[in-house]
């Protein structure tokens, strides 16, 4: 939406994380147009439902393509529209319910395909747009609206899950850092397979963790994220399961297999076998 | 005595050439200028498991696999035991005195078919054993049989002339071997070779290819019975630069894939049956509200949730109509012989790309795994209007209006929203009721675009027709020109346009006292569907799992039409 629609009357509650992931999404896109000259029609935004999918509806400036279909699908729609058009720069955002409980099937398949997208998950821990029911990566224990007595299934840790899955690139971000979290989602737009920047994207109104994420030193609270150090070697899985047994949120990019090809690419030399007929020749082979 | 044609039964264990042996004499015959037709059931288990298949060859073209069986093939006791009583009381029993002995029944004769095929030095001959057997009891000629072995095992191997030589010593003792008891049939009318070229092929063989001369772009499906064989075919098949075919992992996938390509500018299209139809329904509903073309084929087996998967009915129709929430209502075609799953195909993905939305095939497993020779199709008569396609500037409203508007596609200008959420006309979510109006008109109207002209029609003045859909219309049809031999009064119309209706047609139906509908459910679904829309529609139903036979069709349209007439002097 590049000017303000009356018509359309969804908002952001003030402070949520996810306007510092649209700013983010907006630099990636714009530093990508001037790199390599693609108009931004050339860009396709795929979202989950959520209030974090709402964020195809709030990019401003200059338009990419959206598409903002049904809630846990975004992935296997990006799929259908990159093995279409490998062409196109295919991106997905969604939310941690979206994409982890109800999408969660179509992690796997993509990582084994090594689909050349790139999807930035918007975590808050929680169903934001149906007001606050726990999700899978609400904290065991937790109180939300759905758990009156405390959440009794553990919390999924997603970038575990990620790395055990497959998926070539793994990032992690966080919302309050537009730049840094740019720079991430361009690795990940450029990196020839699948890629997930994973966000801490705090919900102001259901389950707000920015002083938990960034810590208080005044009431001795120690910060959940700290950077992953410039001398990890991404392409490690080892040393990537390592950094995520060291507690607490990874930030920057956690693991980087440049090793596989994507899908389109195997499709490509797939070709090389295959034998292309026409429609008269496939029908000689029914003809006696 | 001169047949016009004959029905054998092949029926036995999974693994015993049971549809080997149906196909080759089906392929036989129409090598020799006759017309066949299978029909196929399928074991349940992956290997052995009873099951049969009948094959009906013919000197005319063929309508339905035939009532009565003339010659039963039993592989094994229990094959005879199930399938005795669908055996006309003159007809023959050949069994194979390798398994067992049939005993008490006077019409058998035991062929040892293993030892006859061993003896020729090639184990696999086995089913051309039968099959020259069963040419000897129409007296068909052996010159046609050999020309067959020749044709099919000439490859340009160093073993074509091995095989060749003994296949048609199998097919020469299966015939010498019978000619000993005497049992004879009659003389089979000589062929009348069709014009022009003919295929041999299933009818999910023949959706493949018209999907295909239809411009088909993108394919994803998951592996589910009567289907797959649509999968396998496409991945071998639907290969090259531009091209993806691809197994996903879920049916789920299957229509958000489609979604995505639909959407990125491509002609995409899935198969599934049943389970799979049903996990689409949430995509379906996407498709038909963010205005996303599509095709999904779906290959009707018995029953809900798992059902009957290898066997066949049409009670599918509410799903594939109306497989969503919301106002919606699917675009159907319905094909009814192994030549319209050639031209439904290539209707469906037309009516997708005009109207931009889903279309649903409906198919189902009898037409699925039929065999069946049809006329080659002409390509060069196979027309597809293009998608319109948006070309202008950006800031383009891409659902303006209340009518079909160019689609822009990414890459190109017009970038804009596909919007799952009821939508504004750039494609921004909004909850205005003006909007909803709008757009829920909007979706509706574009379904006229798909209205069409051509129907069948036969005695428009009778005040009451026969009017079958989908794979009902051979029987139908058949049942159909014996009620007009026998000159009872009713009339015959048929389309495989089920939403929307050619509109004439509809109007005609409008018309009648009494519309028959033949199908394969319980509730009478697409009788229902016409009641709906304003016709005195009334259903024959039958769920067994198996195709009407023409002779119950035949009995209860006379029934129905008597009663009916009765009534209407009475009134
Ligand atoms: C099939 C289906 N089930 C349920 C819903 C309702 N629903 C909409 S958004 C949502 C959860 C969103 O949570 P998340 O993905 O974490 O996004 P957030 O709002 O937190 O950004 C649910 C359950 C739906 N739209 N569709
Ligand atoms: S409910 Fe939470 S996630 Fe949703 S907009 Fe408000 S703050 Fe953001
Ligand atoms: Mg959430």
């Amino acid at each position: 939406m590049s000017k303000k629609n009356p018509e359309y009357d969804f908002k952001w509650c003030p402070g949520c994380g996810d306007f510092g992931v649209r700013r983010a999404i907006e630099f990636a896109m714009i530093d990508r147009l001037e790199e390599t000259g693609l108009p931004m029609e050339n860009n396709v935004v795929i979202a989950g439902i959520g209030c974090s999918g709402n964020l195809v509806h709030l990019m401003e400036g200059n338009q990419p393509y959206g598409f903002h279909g049904i809630h846990g699908r975004s992935l296997p729609i990006a799929f259908g529209t990159k093995m279409a058009r490998p062409d196109l720069n295919v991106m997905v955002v969604a939310g941690d319910g979206d994409f982890l409980s109800i999408g969660g099937e179509h992690i796997g398949p993509q990582a084994a395909r090594n689909l050349n997208i790139c999807a930035v998950i918007m975590d808050n821990g929680v169903y934001g747009l149906t007001k606050g029911q726990s999700s899978p990566t609400t904290k065991l224990g937790e109180i939300t609206s759905s758990t009156p007595y405390g959440k009794i299934e553990a919390d999924l840790n997603p970038l575990e899950l990620y790395l055990t899955l497959g998926v070539s690139f793994i990032a992690s971000g966080f919302s309050s850092q537009p730049r840094p979290l740019a720079e991430l989602i361009t690795q990940g737009m450029e990196h020839a397979g699948f890629s997930i920047v994973h966000v801490q994207s705090p919900c102001t109104t259901y389950n707000d963790t920015f002083e938990q994420l960034k810590g208080n030193v005044k009431k001795g609270i120690e910060p959940m994220l700290w950077n992953i150090p410039e001398d990890h070697d991404a392409s490690d899985k080892a040393a990537a399961h390592d950094l995520l047994q060291q507690g607490g949120i990874p930030v920057g990019v956690l693991y980087n297999d440049e090793s596989r090809p994507s899908l389109d690419q195997q499709v490509e030399q797939m070709w090389e076998k295959a034998r292309p007929q026409s429609v008269e020749a496939l029908m000689d082979a029914f003809k006696f | 005595m001169e047949m016009r044609d004959f029905v054998v039964r092949f029926a036995g264990e999974g693994g015993q050439g049971v549809v080997t042996s149906a196909e080759g004499l089906a392929q036989t015959s129409t090598q020799a200028g006759y017309h066949a037709l299978t029909f196929a059931t399928f074991p349940s288990q992956i290997l052995g498991g009873p099951t049969w298949t009948q094959a009906r060859i013919s000197v005319d073209h063929l309508l339905s696999p035939g009532d009565d069986v003339d010659v039963l093939v039993a592989f094994n006791q229990e094959a005879y035991d199930t399938h005795k009583e669908d055996l006309r009381p003159d007809g023959v029993i050949i069994f194979n005195s390798n398994e067992f002995e049939l005993e008490g029944d006077p019409r058998g004769f035991g062929l040892p078919v293993e030892d006859l095929a061993r003896a020729t030095g090639n184990n696999r001959a086995a089913n051309m054993v039968i099959i020259g057997a069963l040419a000897h009891l129409v007296h068909m000629p052996q010159e046609f049989l050999e020309e067959f072995v020749i044709a099919r095992f000439t490859r340009g191997r160093a073993g074509d002339d091995e095989i060749i030589r003994s296949n048609i010593q199998a097919l020469t003792s299966g015939r010498e071997h019978i000619a000993e008891s005497g049992l004879d049939l009659g003389d089979l009318a000589p062929a009348v070779r069709p014009d022009g070229q003919q295929l041999m092929l299933k009818g999910n063989e023949a959706i493949c290819l018209g999907s295909l001369a239809a411009g088909l772009e993108v394919y994803a499906g998951y592996p589910i019975s009567p289907a797959t064989t649509i999968l396998l075919w496409m991945e071998r098949n639907l290969v090259g630069p531009g091209k993806f075919a691809y197994q996903v992992s879920s049916e789920i996938e299957s229509i958000t894939t489609l979604l995505g390509a639909g959407f990125a500018g491509k002609k995409a299209m899935t198969a599934t049956a049943g389970p799979g139809f049903s996990l689409m329904s949430e995509g379906l509903g996407l498709g038909w509200i963010a205005e996303i073309p599509l095709v999904v084929v779906n290959v009707q087996r018995g029953g809900p949730a798992t059902g009957l998967p290898t066997k066949t009915e049409q009670s599918d129709l509410m799903a594939c109509m109306y497989p969503a929430h919301g106002d919606v209502k699917m675009p159907v075609i319905a094909v009814g012989t192994v030549e319209e799953c050639f031209f439904g195909a290539i209707k469906a993905i037309e009516w997708a790309e005009r109207y931009q939305g889903p279309v649903v095939l409906m198919t189902e497993m009898s037409l699925a795994e039929r065999v069946q020779n049809i006329p080659r199709p002409d390509l060069s008569k196979v027309q597809v209007d293009a998608r319109k396609v948006y070309t202008g500037d950006n800031g383009y409203r891409r659902y303006a209006g209340f009518e079909l508007s160019p689609m822009p596609i990414p890459g190109g200008p017009g970038a804009y929203m596909a919007n799952g959420s009821e939508h504004d006309d750039f494609g921004d979510t909004t909850h205005l009721p003006a909007r909803h109006v709008q757009m829920t008109e909007r979706r509706f109207s574009k379904i006229k675009l798909l209205e069409e002209d051509d129907y069948e029609i036969d005695r428009p003045e009778e005040a009451i027709v026969f009017m079958p859909w989908g794979g009902s219309k051979g029987p139908a049809l058949e049942a159909y020109n014996i009620l007009k031999e026998k000159s009872v009064p009713v009339g015959w119309c048929y389309t495989m346009y089920l939403n929307p209706l050619p509109p004439k047609l509809l109007e005609e139906l409008k018309q009648k006292e009494l519309v028959i509908v033949p199908e394969l459910n319980y509730q009478g679904q697409f009788a229902s569907i016409l009641r709906s829309q304003g016709v005195k529609a009334e259903a024959i139903t039958q769920y067994t799992g198996l195709p009407f036979k023409v002779r119950d069709l035949v009995n209860r349209v006379t029934e129905m039409t008597n009663s009916r007439r009765k009534e209407m002097v009475k009134a």
